[in-house]
């Protein structure tokens, strides 16, 4: 029996506004305790909410970078339900009228590019955070009470976990382009629930598995996998999953039973009495589509067209917008756009990937990156120093030119000097040339090795590759 | 005459001729508080301090030789649902009893810019829910002309507090006809503003699609000065419209001739007591008489208003008073194991029966399965309803109905039956479903108490209800009655 898995995921991200949704405390992530906050977020008696309308234009452009229809006419409703973080008991959210539908997100699969559905895109505020201590109270701080989010909820087109990470990525890629969010999960900017469910080749299916609350991709994909494997362990045994809501436990590595849909809340939702329809002229939206950068897409062909980078390279560099950016810098500078393709695809990302840094992170910025790759062009030190050199930059912040001089890296391209060592070594080796004259080729690498030691590694390789080639065919 | 028993616009003409000073007036207003309020109970909490602050403030201003406006220097109460910056405010509720709000609310701002007095905060039904002042969780406030007597409700604090003399005007909040059934049953001059027209930044919602908060005050003009204070767009109320507010006092003394009056006859059927009928039909004569038009209409549908308020105002109020839950301020059960047990035994202790019953059923009317049976449905009749009056008004100025079907019943008669209660508010309703102004005054008297009869309006246009009410008010004498408490009544006509 053959299983489709079928993936459907909503992802919360919240929104950079400087200030909240329906008031203007800040919305900055840290801060003292209950500092951000004032009568109308924590939802004081008699106080009112006034729409954030740059919130609204960025859950606009978010929706029209994931082409969706945007509402021409869409309002607010609560969501009512009692929890300590949520003051009002009820979140003010959007019900059957959100302000983006009927989207789409192309991601690369194994197969070639794939359409991924986006049902909705909808606005709502953040609730506080409880915190529980030891000793069995909980403190509450309302700083995010009230922040503006986006909920953007796919249809369930992904057929593995590879398929929702991809998508994940490029998601995040968007709201990081469009600059609608940070998308940092580790700050809970970013936060994803997953819903899974099999289908058998014969018709069957298992009931959708709701996870909650996931805090990185990985864990994303993890327990996707778990699900899967689960729910088709069900239907092998003829039995079926019921439909719950669970959590994903990363030390034990499976998912849990949280509670039972059928006991789920009923929110009651209706329409908010505070807040007035939302119009939004067709004029509106062209604005914003206006204030839209270029997306990752867009940059990602006029890379390949404009440097003659590899497609697969373009799709690397563009997933985050600060690598562009300088990416496109250091070309700008240093001229050579494949030089730094592949110098940013090798060095640079495993660098990133070991720290587990952004290119913002870095210690050094895209002029010195453009330094050292000029160095390479001209000639002053080799592909390989170059690597050496960007590791002490990576590491230390220092330039270029001042690892180059303290190492004394320079590249010997003086042919004197470079032949006087040459002859040298062809004169210690005559083994080697016994062999090279026997058709041997790989006595020319082991004197070339040979002459680059001997310089310690200073010597143009090209040049003593010529030079012991001229004198072996004179010998 | 004495001075309690003067309107706010004769007491502002003698600050004005400094026949008075504030600070005296305001001493006055304490005075008559001393005397009257343990037979009335308006109030749940005076502000005696900051009321003399004002007092003194204008007296000084006054001195300088500045230019002060109506309401400036004059002692008013505010209904206790209306947030005051540092001073309690309870909504009448045990569960907001320790609430000291660090805000005001726009119409608390408002008067404090105009330099009005604020005495003190009136009592009212719980959270605004009721027709008689009696679900209180503090006191019963009694009707001033028989102390037997409801004044009405939930404003009934309010409308007390100006029949009995105790200040010159108050506002009260008007969610199904708050402000104008007591002001029937207090014979006051009480005006529910078009939906928007009023901040409702502060007022603490009971269902907020239908409050709006108005004044009430012993004659017409007294109403319109208060609008001109009170009325205008807040950016702070996304309900609240950006229109302009013309002067309601200037053109109220044109009189009604030519004006098209609509006497809808579903407003005047089964339940609506015979001599209360009489006497609004006897003011539709007096208008006649005037040079207005009056003719018979029907609006079918209102019928059904009474049912659509109890779906829209519970469901909004179920949600409205969710955040009571002891969590943050207010009334917290001494006893609970955990987060949920403290939400049940906080609201179970620190609501009152009506807020509970209403709060229940609003909570029915917006669950799954019942929404659209309910909600929905109302949300339709609504529509309806609204559209009958918008088509009444392409032919008529105003229309002219009964604030109540009866004169103020006795405290506890209707306690017990809480449908029976809401009969009361049945004339009053229609107005708030649909969003347009009405005002109340009164027209006659019923065995010693006031009738009070209603003029409902165009979006937007209280201008020409106060200008019909106060052309009446002037023809008629009966404005000039005061309650018995004031040493009046009807007895001295």
């Amino acid at each position: 029996m053959n299983y489709r898995t079928l993936v459907g995921l909503e992802i919360h991200a919240e929104l950079l506004t400087e200030s909240k949704m329906f008031c203007t405390c800040s919305t900055e992530f840290g801060g003292d305790v209950n500092t951000h906050c004032c009568p109308i977020c924590i939802g004081l008696p008699g106080t009112l909410p006034v729409i954030n309308k740059r919130a609204i234009e960025f859950a606009i452009m978010a929706g029209l970078s994931a082409n969706c229809k945007i509402a021409k006419k869409c309002k607010m409703d609560r969501k009512n339900y009692f929890y300590p973080d949520l003051p009002k008991a009820y979140q003010i959210s959007q019900y059957d009228m959100p302000i983006c539908t009927d989207g789409y997100m192309e991601i690369e699969t194994e197969s070639g590019v794939k359409k991924i559905g986006i049902e909705r895109i909808h606005m709502e505020e953040d609730t506080g955070k409880s915190l529980h201590t030891e000793d069995g109270s909980s403190l509450l701080n309302y700083n995010r009470c009230g922040v503006p989010l986006i909920e953007i909820v796919s249809r369930p087109d992904m057929a593995s976990a590879a398929e929702a990470t991809a998508f994940l990525e490029k998601l995040k890629a968007i709201l990081e382009y469009i600059e609608v969010s940070d998308v940092k999960m580790e700050q809970g900017s970013l936060r994803c629930d997953v819903n899974v469910n099999v289908v058998a080749d014969d018709g069957r299916k298992t009931e959708i598995a709701e996870i909650k609350n996931l805090n990185s991709f990985k864990a994303a994909a993890k327990a996707i996998e778990y699900e899967t494997a689960r729910h088709i362990e069900a239907l092998e045994d003829g039995e079926n999953t019921l439909k719950d809501t669970r959590r994903w436990d990363d030390v034990k590595g499976v998912t849990v039973s949280m509670r039972s849909k059928e006991y789920a809340n009923d929110y009651r939702y209706f329409p908010e009495p505070d807040l007035v329809e939302m119009e939004i002229s067709e004029e509106w939206i062209e604005l914003i589509r206006k204030e839209l950068p270029e997306l990752p897409e867009a940059k990602k062909e006029r890379f390949v067209k404009l440097y003659g980078i590899p497609v697969y390279d373009a799709g690397v560099i563009v997933s985050s917008k600060a690598l562009a950016a300088f990416y496109e810098d250091a070309v700008s500078r240093a001229g050579d756009a494949k030089l730094a393709s592949n110098f940013i695809m090798t060095e640079v990302l495993r660098r990133l990937k070991e720290t587990d840094a952004n290119i913002t992170d870095m210690p050094f910025n895209s002029t010195d990156f453009a330094n050292l790759l000029k160095f390479v062009i001209d000639g002053t030190i080799s592909n390989n120093m170059a690597k050496k050199v960007f590791r002490e930059m990576a590491e230390t912040g220092k330039k270029p030119e001042k690892v180059i001089e303290e190492k004394g890296m320079k590249q010997i391209t003086d042919e004197s000097a470079i032949e006087e060592i040459v002859v040298r070594v062809i004169s210690e080796n005559p083994q080697s040339i016994e062999d090279y004259k026997n058709g041997k080729d790989r006595a020319l690498g082991f004197l070339v090795g040979q002459v680059m030691k001997a310089s310690k590694g200073k010597a143009a390789p090209q040049t003593v590759n010529r030079l012991i080639r001229d004198k072996l065919s004179n010998l | 005459m004495k001075i309690f028993d003067l309107t706010a616009h004769e007491v502002r003409d003698k600050l004005r001729n400094r026949e008075l000073s504030s600070v005296e007036l305001t001493e006055e207003s304490y005075k008559r508080i001393d005397a009257v309020e343990s037979k009335v109970d308006s109030f749940i909490t005076f502000t005696k301090k900051e009321a003399f602050l004002q007092a003194k403030a204008f007296d000084e201003r006054m001195k300088k030789g500045e230019l002060l406006g109506d309401l400036a220097g004059i002692p008013m109460a505010l209904k206790d649902n209306m947030c005051t910056d540092g001073i309690l405010t309870t909504c009448a509720s045990k569960i907001l009893g320790n609430f000291t709000p660090p805000y005001d609310a726009t119409v608390t701002q408002k008067l404090k810019n105009a330099g009005a007095v604020i005495v003190g905060k009136t009592n009212m039904d719980e959270f605004a829910m009721g027709s008689s002042t009696e679900n209180s969780a503090y006191k019963t406030t009694k009707n001033p002309w028989d102390t037997d007597r409801v004044p009405g409700g939930s404003s009934g604090g309010s409308a007390a507090s100006v029949a009995s003399g105790e200040v010159f005007y108050s506002l009260g909040s008007d969610t199904g006809g708050s402000i104008r059934q007591p002001a029937a049953f207090t014979g006051l001059v009480g005006l529910k503003p078009t939906y928007g027209r009023v901040s409702r930044y502060g007022l603490v919602a009971f269902a907020s699609s239908l409050d709006q908060i108005g004044p009430l005050g012993k004659d017409v003009e007294d109403c319109a000065l208060v609008m001109n204070t009170i009325s205008g767009h807040d950016r702070k109320d996304s309900t609240s419209i950006d229109r302009p507010v013309p002067d309601f006092a200037l053109g109220m003394k044109n009189g009604v001739k030519g004006m098209r009056i609509g006497i809808p006859k579903e407003f005047f059927g089964e339940g609506i007591d015979e001599e209360v009928k009489t006497m609004v039909l006897e003011a539709a004569r007096l208008y006649e008489s005037m040079g207005a038009v009056c003719e018979e209409i029907s609006l079918p549908s209102a019928k059904h208003a009474l049912s659509v308020y109890y779906i829209l105002a519970t469901s909004e109020c179920s949600s409205n008073l969710a955040r009571f839950d002891g969590a943050r301020y207010g009334y917290r059960a001494k006893n609970y194991e955990g987060f949920k047990d403290m939400f049940i035994k906080t609201r179970s202790q620190g609501f009152g029966e009506e807020v509970k019953r209403r709060i229940m059923l609003g909570t029915y009317s917006l669950s799954s399965g019942y929404y659209d049976a309910y909600y929905n449905r109302g949300l339709k009749v609504r529509t309806l309803i609204k559209q009958e009056f918008e088509k009444a008004f392409e032919t008529y100025d105003f229309i002219l109905t009964p604030t109540t079907p009866t004169t103020a019943f006795k405290i506890g008669e209707k306690s017990d039956d809480p449908l029976e209660m809401y009969m009361s508010d049945i004339c009053t309703v229609p107005v708030n479903i649909a969003g347009v102004p009405a005002i109340s005054l009164p027209c006659g008297f019923k065995d010693g108490l006031p009738v009070g009869m209603q003029l409902i309006g165009k979006f937007f246009d209280e201008a020409t209800l106060i200008r019909a009410a106060y052309s009446f008010e002037k023809a008629s004498v009966i404005c000039r009655q005061r309650a018995s408490i004031m040493g009046g009544g009807v007895n001295e006509l």
